[in-house]
This record gives C-alpha cells, structure tokens and sequence, in this order.
C-alpha cells in the first residue's frame, strides 16, 4: 500500500507530467484562458489515463515483450517494435469507445468533456504515460495508480494555470510578450515551484 | 495557398509563421530534449524527416482517403514513420537514442506533424508538402537549437560536448547557471524568444483582451 500511495505523489507532484516533463504542452497552452475549459479537460485527462495505462500495460506484458508470446508457442517472438503503432492504436480506440459509452450511459459527463475528448488522442501526455510505463516496467497494478496519478497532476497543473491566466489578463504585458509569452514564463516559474518537490521520496 | 511558391512554402515557417512561436504546435518535445546540442541536433534531424515524409505520404494518398478516418490513417503513417526513425537511432546511435528516451515515440504525437498532414498536405500536391513539411521542421529546429545554445553554454560551459568556458569544478573560471539545466529555464527562454521574435515582427503581437486604461485620479501623483 505504501508502494501505491509514494507512486502516486511521485507521479503527481515530483514527475509532473506538464511541468517537470512537459507533456501535453500543445493543449495545456490552447486550452488554459478559461478555468472551466480546463477543468473538463483535466478530468478528461484524469478519465482517459487510468483506463489506457493498465490496457498499454496487459497489451505489452502479453503480446509485445521479448518471450511473451510463448503461450502461443513463440518463445522467440519480439514484438515491442511494433509498441508505438499499437499503443496510439489502444489511445485511439479507447477514446473512441469511451465516448460512445458516454453518450450513451452518462450523457451529463459526455457533454461537460465535450469536444475535449476526441482531442485527447492526439495530447503527448497520454502517449507519454504509456511509454514510461514500458521503460520503468511497470506492473499492472502500479500502471492503475501510475496513469490516475499522473492525470491528476496534468490537470492540477492546467487548472492552475488557467486560474493564474484568468488574472492575468488584467495586468499590463509588454506588447511582445503578450499572450503565448507571458505564458511561457509564467509556466516557467509554476514549474520552478513544483521543483522544490523534487528529493521527496517517501 | 494554392498559389504558394515553393520558396514561400520552404522559407515562411521559420521566421514568419513559426510552428512553435505563432502556431502554438510541438511544444511537448521541444523543452525536455535541449539540455545539450547533441540531441537536440538528433532530435531536429527525426522531426524534420518524419514531418516531410508524412506529409508527402498523406499528401499522395489523401484524395483515396475517406473523410471519416482520415485521422487514424494519417496515424498510422506518421507511427509508422516514427517507428522506422527509432530503429535507426537505436542501430546507429545508440547512446542518444537512450537519452532522448521516450521523446523519440512522442514524435507522433506532436502536432506539428498532425496538424501540418492535416492541414496543408491534404490539400495540396506531394511536392510542395515535401516542401512545407521541411520548412516547418526547420522551424521547430531554429527555435530548438536556439535554446540548447543557451541552455549547454550557460548552464555546463560547454558546446557540443566541447569545453568553450571551463568550468570551476574543473579548475576553469566559469561558475555554470545550474538552473539552465532544470525544465523551467526552457520555458524562460522560450518566452524571451518569442518576446525577440515578436518585437522584431510586431504584425505577431497578441491583441489583448484589456487595455489599461490612462490615469485619471490626480491623487496618484
């Protein structure tokens, strides 16, 4: 259990997706002038994660690692060249599916995430938490909290970016730096701030 | 843009309308690889490949395509592509394929890629999408190799791994800006770019959403 939760505050606050690795920049910068914008797409971050981390995972484990096809009888088959294609593949096909079960079940949520939902498969942090998944071989369950974990610092870090925005839009900017700028650095300093979580292990 | 020239399609990206400065596209992998010019220069060289041929690729294919699944198929070219691009680093280069680690893969997902398949080879011929797959390549190339410089000289006193100011670790004079080598710099630096890009060409400039309006109050003074 111990494991899980130091998983977790790893994956949220010292391995910030958006700000220590920055993932999922192209959206974070689009989608942060309004908070409520960036609340549906965090949690549709958050959503989208957790269910296509653990898939990449039994994917990998099952039928793309060196000798995981020796249940079929080919013990020699090495197929995690083929890991790229087919984990888009998953991300693609999952979101897709989620959106119809959304339309379908809970038509509230599906319409809070809106279009934020389809354009979840093209945000580098999804893919992302796929890939460092399979280079630190992750187990299933720690999948589960790696890829909920790390949706929850994504979308701390959008919200919080859109609340700072929505400030900021008040103040006086150098006309150069106004806009796409003066969010760099602003995102800049929130990542400097999440720095100082660094050196926590637990 | 149908009427482009092949120069306009190859030059504008780099300055005038630069994927990363004006199209807010690629950004993800643009701050976590320019630590050192070495595999920045890597990096630019996969981006810049993959970016052209899928967009020649897409382009040769895209009146076959049906409007439905245009997504998943130009995905599959470009995952494709960047799978062929991660064998030959892993073959040939093998240490910088091991620190550019999973940004390599995350090639496909920058949008620069998807958004330049989108929306310019899809509408126009093989050629000219070569073309502006190269001109946004080296687009997203200026800018990235502009931060490394910063970021290798100031903050390990070195260039391309070659010593250009010793360090005092090393008995050298130079005392290194460690923070040059943390994440955030990269957002800094990028910032300030852009702020140079912008002041130079002001038709970029933002309109902002308040203007301050002037003093009035005689109290203020």
């Amino acid at each position: 259990m111990e494991h899980y939760i130091s998983l977790i505050l790893k994956a949220v606050f010292v391995e910030n997706m958006a700000l220590a690795f920055f993932l999922g920049m192209c959206t974070f910068l689009a989608i942060s002038k309004k908070i409520e914008a960036a609340t549906g797409l965090g949690i549709a971050v958050i959503v989208v994660l957790t269910v296509t981390v653990p898939v990449n995972n039994l994917l990998y484990n099952g039928i793309l690692r060196e000798g995981a096809l020796s249940w079929a009888g080919l013990p020699n088959v090495d197929l995690s060249f083929l890991g790229l294609l087919s984990y888009i593949g998953v991300i693609a096909a999952l979101v897709q599916i989620m959106e119809m079960v959304l339309d379908k079940y809970i038509p509230a949520l599906y319409a809070a995430l809106g279009v934020f939902l389809p354009l979840i498969t093209v945000n580098c942090a999804i893919l992302g938490a796929s890939l460092f998944m399979v280079e630190r071989d992750y187990t299933f369950g720690e999948s589960v909290v790696y890829g909920f974990g790390a949706g929850l610092g994504w979308a701390l870090a959008i919200i919080a970016l859109a609340g700072i925005r929505e400030k900021l839009k008040y103040s006086d900017v150098p006309e150069g730096l106004r806009g796409l700028g003066i969010t760099f650095i602003t995102v800049g300093l929130m990542s400097l701030g999440f720095m100082s979580f660094s050196g926590i292990s637990l | 843009m149908a009427d482009a020239t092949a120069k306009q399609v190859l030059f504008e990206p780099i300055f005038s309308n630069n994927p990363i400065a004006l199209q807010i596209l690629g950004i993800c992998s643009a701050l976590a690889v320019t630590t050192s010019m070495n595999v920045t220069l890597v990096m630019c060289a996969a981006v810049i490949a993959v970016t052209a041929f899928s967009n020649l690729a897409v382009s040769l294919v895209r009146s076959q395509i049906p409007g439905s699944i245009r997504i998943i198929v130009q995905m599959t070219i470009i995952a494709s592509l960047v799978i062929v691009v991660d064998q030959v680093l892993k073959a040939y280069a093998y240490e910088i394929s091991k620190q550019l680690s999973v940004f390599v893969g995350l090639i496909i997902t920058n949008c620069i890629v998807m958004g330049r398949a989108e929306g310019f080879a899809m509408k126009n011929g093989p050629w000219l999408s070569f073309l502006d797959g190269i001109g946004n390549g080296l687009g997203y190339s200026v800018l990235l190799i502009f931060v490394a410089f910063f970021r290798e000289l100031l903050g390990a006193g070195s260039l391309f791994g070659i010593t250009i100011m010793p360090v005092v670790n090393e008995g050298g004079w130079y005392i290194p800006n460690g923070l040059l080598l943390l994440p955030p710099s990269a957002f800094f630096i990028i910032g300030l770019a852009i702020w140079g890009l912008r002041v130079w060409k002001p038709e970029q400039v933002e309109e902002a959403d308040y203007k301050m309006s002037r003093h009035t109050a005689k109290e203020a003074f």
